[in-house]
Parts: C-alpha cells; sequence; structure tokens
C-alpha cells in the first residue's frame, strides 16, 4: 500500500473518530479523547527511535514539555495559532534531539538512555529558575471560548491531536517501509555489522534521535492550551516517561500498530482507573504492566497475536 | 566579587561530607553498572525503599537508623538476588539487556516509588537520632552530626567492599567476571552465580545508604528521581567500577553543588549532577580515572 494511499485511511478514520465524538454531545469525550490521543503520539514518537533503532529513550518528558514551554513562551510573546505553535515546538524539541545525539550516540546504548534521564532534569531545573515562562509557580494560558467552524474550544484541540496522530502514524509507517527503516533496524540488529557494511550508522541514528524529538514536541505545544496552567510538575511528569515506554513496549515495539494499540488500550486504561479508582493506582496498573509484559510478552500485544497465527497456520 | 573566606571553606566542608555520602549511595552502582554491565537504573529506588525501612522501624521501635539498616542487609541481599535471577532469566540469557533490561528497570523504579506513595503519601518523612541536631564547631568551621555520622558510616562502608573486593577470594572472582568471564568458565565457575552475588550485594548496600540518605534529609518517595543523575554521573567519572575512582569523582560532585547551593541558590544544584553527567558522557565517556 503506498503510502498516500495508508495516509488517505488514516485520515478517514481520524474524521469517523471526530464525527462519532461530536454525536455523543459530552465534553468529558473530548477531554479524555484528547489525552488518548497525545500518548499515540508519545509512543509512536518513541517508537521511532526506540522500537525502530532499539536506542532507548528516558527523557519524553523533557522532549514533551519543550513543546508545552514553547508554546508558553510565544503565547507570552503574542498568541500565536497552535498550528504555527506545533511547527515551533517541532523545531525546539527537535534540536534538543539532535543535540542529544549528537552528544551520546557514539557510546554505548545505555548511556544514551542515561542521560535522556538526566536532560529531563536539567530542562526542568533552567524552566524552574526562568522566570519569563512562569518558573516553579507555572504560568497561566488563557484559552479562547471557541473557534470559527469547529465551535467548542476543546473540540478543536481534539482535532489538532487528532492531526497530529494521524501524521505520527503515517510517518512511523512510511519509515518502516522505506530504505531509513531498514537502515534503524540494521542499527538495532547489530550496530557494529551494520557500521562494518557501510550504513552511516551515526547520521541515522540523529534522525532517528530528531525526528522521534519532534514528533513528541508537537505533541507538548498544545498542552498548555489543554490545561489552561501549566507547571513545570505537571509538564515533566514522570507519567510521560514510563506511558510512552509502557505503550509501545505492552503493543509491541516492531512496526506501527503496536504503539497505536498500546497507546489506545493502555490510556483508556489509564483514564477509567484514574476516574473510578484513583490516579496513583491508575500508574501503577500500568507500572506492573510494563514489568510483566517485558518479561512474559516482549513482542508486545503484536507478538502474542503473530505467534497464536503462526501456530494456526502449522496445525 | 568577594568571597567570603568562612563561607567558602564551609561550603568546602559542607561538600566534602557530602562527597562521602554520595560516594556510600554510588558504590552499588558502581559495582552492578560499573562491573557488572548492568544499567540497573532502579537502584535509587531501593535507596529510597532503605530509607522508608529506617523510617518505620525508627518511630514505631526508636532504633537508631544504622543499626536498622545493618540488620536489614540479609533482607536486601537477597532482594538483590532474587531481582538478578529474573533478569538473568528474562533477559541476560536470551540477549534482550539492551530494550527489555532497561524497560524492565525503568518499571521496577516506577513500581516502587507509586508504590511508596500509595503507602506513604508524599509527605517528608524523618527519622529521630541523638546525632540528628548538635553541630561541633572548630574556630568558623561548623560539622554538622548529621552529616559528620553518615560520611564516617559511608567511608568504612566502602573500606569495607575495598578490601572485600580486592582481598577475598570472591571478591576477585567478581572482578574477574568483569574482565573476562569464558575464562572464569574455564577455571570451572559459574560467572552467573558470581553475577548473582555480586548484584545481591550491590542492593545489599542500598539498605545502609538509605539509612544514610534518610539521616541527612527528609525524604518522600520521589526523592531517589534525583540519585539517579547523580549515581550515574559520579559512577562514569569515576571511572566504571573503580571503587577509588567512585570516592573521588563522588567526592568532586559533593563540593560543586555544596559550592552552587551557596553561591547560586539550592535551586540550581540538581543541573549541577545532571549537566556534569552530559559534560562527561560526552567529552570523557571512560571517566576521569578510566581504566
Amino acid at each position: 500500500m503506498r503510502t498516500w494511499v495508508f495516509f488517505l485511511i488514516c485520515v478517514a478514520v481520524g474524521a469517523v473518530v471526530f464525527a462519532l465524538a461530536r454525536l455523543i454531545q459530552n465534553d468529558y469525550v473530548f477531554y479524555a479523547g484528547y489525552v488518548v490521543l497525545q500518548f499515540i503520539v508519545l509512543a509512536t514518537a518513541w517508537n521511532i527511535l526506540g522500537g525502530y533503532t532499539g536506542y532507548v529513550n528516558f527523557g519524553s518528558a523533557a522532549f514533551f514539555a519543550a513543546g508545552a514551554y514553547t508554546s508558553v513562551f510565544f503565547h507570552k510573546f503574542y498568541p500565536l495559532p497552535i498550528p504555527v505553535l506545533i511547527v515551533l515546538g517541532a523545531i525546539v524539541s527537535g534540536l534538543i534531539g539532535l543535540g542529544m545525539g549528537y552528544l551520546t550516540l557514539r557510546l554505548r546504548g545505555a548511556f544514551f538512555a542515561i542521560a535522556t534521564l538526566a536532560l529531563a532534569v536539567v530542562l526542568q531545573t533552567l524552566i524552574v529558575n526562568w522566570n519569563y515562562v512562569g518558573g516553579a509557580r507555572g504560568a497561566y494560558v488563557i484559552r479562547p471560548e471557541s473557534v470559527p467552524l469547529i465551535g467548542n474550544y476543546i473540540n478543536y484541540l481534539f482535532l489538532i491531536m487528532l492531526a497530529l496522530a494521524v501524521i505520527a502514524i503515517t510517518i512511523a509507517r512510511a519509515i518502516e517501509r522505506s530504505q531509513l527503516g531498514y537502515g534503524f533496524a540494521t542499527i538495532r540488529d547489530d550496530e557494529l555489522a551494520a557500521e562494518a557494511s557501510g550504513v552511516p550508522t551515526l547520521k541515522l541514528k540523529l534522525v532517528a534521535t530528531t525526528l522521534s524529538g519532534a514528533l513528541m514536541g508537537m505533541a507538548g505545544a498544545p498542552f498548555p492550551y489543554y490545561i489552561g496552567y501549566l507547571q513545570p510538575a505537571s509538564a515533566f511528569a514522570l507519567d510521560y516517561a514510563v506511558n510512552s515506554i509502557a505503550m509501545p513496549m505492552i503493543g509491541g515495539t516492531s512496526s506501527w500498530i503496536g504503539p497505536l494499540i498500546g497507546a489506545i488500550l493502555v490510556a483508556t486504561l489509564q483514564q477509567w482507573a484514574t476516574v473510578s479508582i484513583s490516579s496513583e493506582l491508575s500508574l501503577l496498573i500500568v507500572g506492573l504492566l510494563l514489568v510483566a509484559f517485558v518479561i512474559i510478552a516482549p513482542n508486545g500485544i503484536v507478538g502474542l497475536v503473530q505467534d497464536r497465527l503462526r501456530r494456526g497456520k502449522a496445525k | 566579587m568577594i568571597i567570603s573566606a568562612d563561607l567558602l571553606i564551609n561550603a568546602l566542608v559542607a561538600g566534602l561530607l557530602l562527597g562521602c555520602f554520595y560516594a556510600a549511595v554510588t558504590v552499588g552502582i558502581s559495582i552492578s553498572f560499573g562491573i557488572l554491565d548492568i544499567v540497573n537504573i532502579a537502584h535509587p529506588a531501593f535507596i529510597i525503599l532503605g530509607s522508608y525501612i529506617a523510617y518505620i522501624v525508627n518511630t514505631r521501635l526508636g532504633i537508631d537508623p544504622i543499626v536498622v539498616s545493618i540488620v536489614m542487609l540479609p533482607v536486601f541481599y537477597a532482594l538483590g538476588a532474587l531481582v538478578y535471577q529474573v533478569y538473568y532469566e528474562s533477559f541476560e540469557r536470551r540477549g534482550r539487556e539492551a530494550l527489555s533490561g532497561l524497560a524492565f528497570f525503568f518499571g521496577v523504579l516506577f513500581v516502587t516509588e507509586v508504590v511508596l506513595i500509595i503507602v506513604f503519601g508524599v509527605d517528608y518523612r524523618y527519622v529521630e537520632a541523638s546525632y540528628i541536631g548538635p553541630t561541633l564547631r572548630f574556630g568558623f568551621v561548623d560539622l554538622p552530626l548529621r552529616m559528620l555520622v553518615p560520611c564516617v558510616a559511608a567511608l568504612i562502608l566502602f573500606a569495607a567492599l575495598q578490601l572485600f573486593l580486592t582481598r577475598t577470594f570472591m571478591g576477585r572472582a567478581i572482578m574477574a567476571v568483569a574482565q573476562d568471564q569464558l575464562a572464569l568458565q574455564l577455571m570451572a565457575a559459574s560467572p552467573t552465580r558470581i553475577k548473582r552475588m555480586a548484584f545481591a550485594i550491590s542492593i545489599a548496600t542500598c539498605s545502609v545508604a538509605g539509612a544514610l540518605l534518610i539521616i541527612i534529609q527528609p525524604i518522600e518517595p520521589s526523592v531517589g528521581r534525583e540519585y539517579i543523575g547523580r549515581v550515574f554521573a559520579i559512577c562514569v567519572l569515576g571511572g566504571l567500577g573503580s571503587l577509588p575512582g567512585t570516592l573521588i569523582a563522588a567526592i568532586l560532585l559533593g563540593v560543586m553543588e555544596s559550592l552552587t547551593a551557596t553561591f547560586s541558590g539550592p535551586s540550581w544544584a540538581p543541573a549541577v549532577s545532571f549537566g556534569f553527567l552530559l559534560l562527561t558522557l560526552a567529552f570523557r565517556p571512560m571517566g576521569l580515572f578510566g581504566r
């Protein structure tokens, strides 16, 4: 299937989702749906680096927050439309990704993972000490009541996140089937052999960190408008780091559909558990699921289904 | 800029004491990450666990936290052996430690933290002991016992481990595992068994480090996260697995943090260690005293 055909199908699915959400006539659907969609983008972005090249990023929250704070920065300066802010957020987070990759990707994979953890804390300290964007107090972002043509503002945010999810998934799938994707896979499977066969591994890894960071920044850019009041603790929350790892690992890291399944299942479960039990317990469930899946089903739900199918054929 | 001499000297002394404590916190990582090559990012979570155990026993029974931590050593040793067994069976044996293994430890870190939040809440907890409070004074230099006692305990722990690793048979076997597993196997020793023991020791140090931590500062479950950057920064800077290197790097970081906190405000202190780590990784990944 050509990429543009796939893109049109995704757009069609997105349109159906939006129409259904509009039919329900309940704002909560949009608020909860926005979070689920946001995690689809984050999980897909994480998987471009983690799943395709095998480099683990623990600093998703840093990239996400960089996007969110870029929005706050420009909002204070002059209120720009959200799509513009998303592009700016993507640029800032992409550059951070590039810098991170450049500093650490010549080392072993574990160092990159540790450095991403460090990045989150350094960025958070910078933001806490930076008064212009609110410092430790946080910053208010007042959003308009409604948007022409679409109506309620939360509908608009939902639509934007839906578009980002469609874009992220299309990019992920396009990478998988391109030369770039094969290059990534060689890095994941045997970096030394890839390097020896002339694969430009460092360049490819930098492409992956930049792209992955940019997508996370895009997911973060509309966040201040969604939450209305952004403070460092909420933008850098560990939830983002954990979820963006757990969702692809639970869904399956080998293809674009894994993070999608993982994000929909885990984020929906979390939304349900937060409302009906407590938010701590919903996080505990995600943590336990992550540990259980990496031990029992390292290839995630997609892997489980594939095994089942293969066994079915063998009979 | 004029820096008052006694402020500077006090900051240096405080940094020195802090650094020795950091060495105790890092020594476990130096063993697991430095020697065994197991990227145990959940290490600080076990330290916080140690702190909470010291807290419970101290508030219920009034026993000294350091005594509690020594009594708890076997429990942490067993916990470490268990974690290694799961890690070995699920990841190391199947060659999956790069992606799944890291995700596993991250999950363990997260689960431990959330469980502690659910059980204890996010209030700061502290312990009671006779040496928390009084301060020794030499001229204008302050030596708070709250920092001095953990510093001495840390140095004892450190010296004991260094002696164990260099002088005893098992300690040398652990060092050998890091150098050449195959050769060790040819000597009819099981690398897995030795690694399990070494990893268990690394987790056992968390018991003591945790008790020292709660003596130095009140804790809440997410404090551990600040220590992830510190321990890895020290471990890498110290040259991965070299214990004397770890001690020097820890003191260096302690002094830097203390100076930063004194002269630019405590809110910048967390960035020091992480910035240090990023710079080390970028420019000297083999550490200051690399092998």
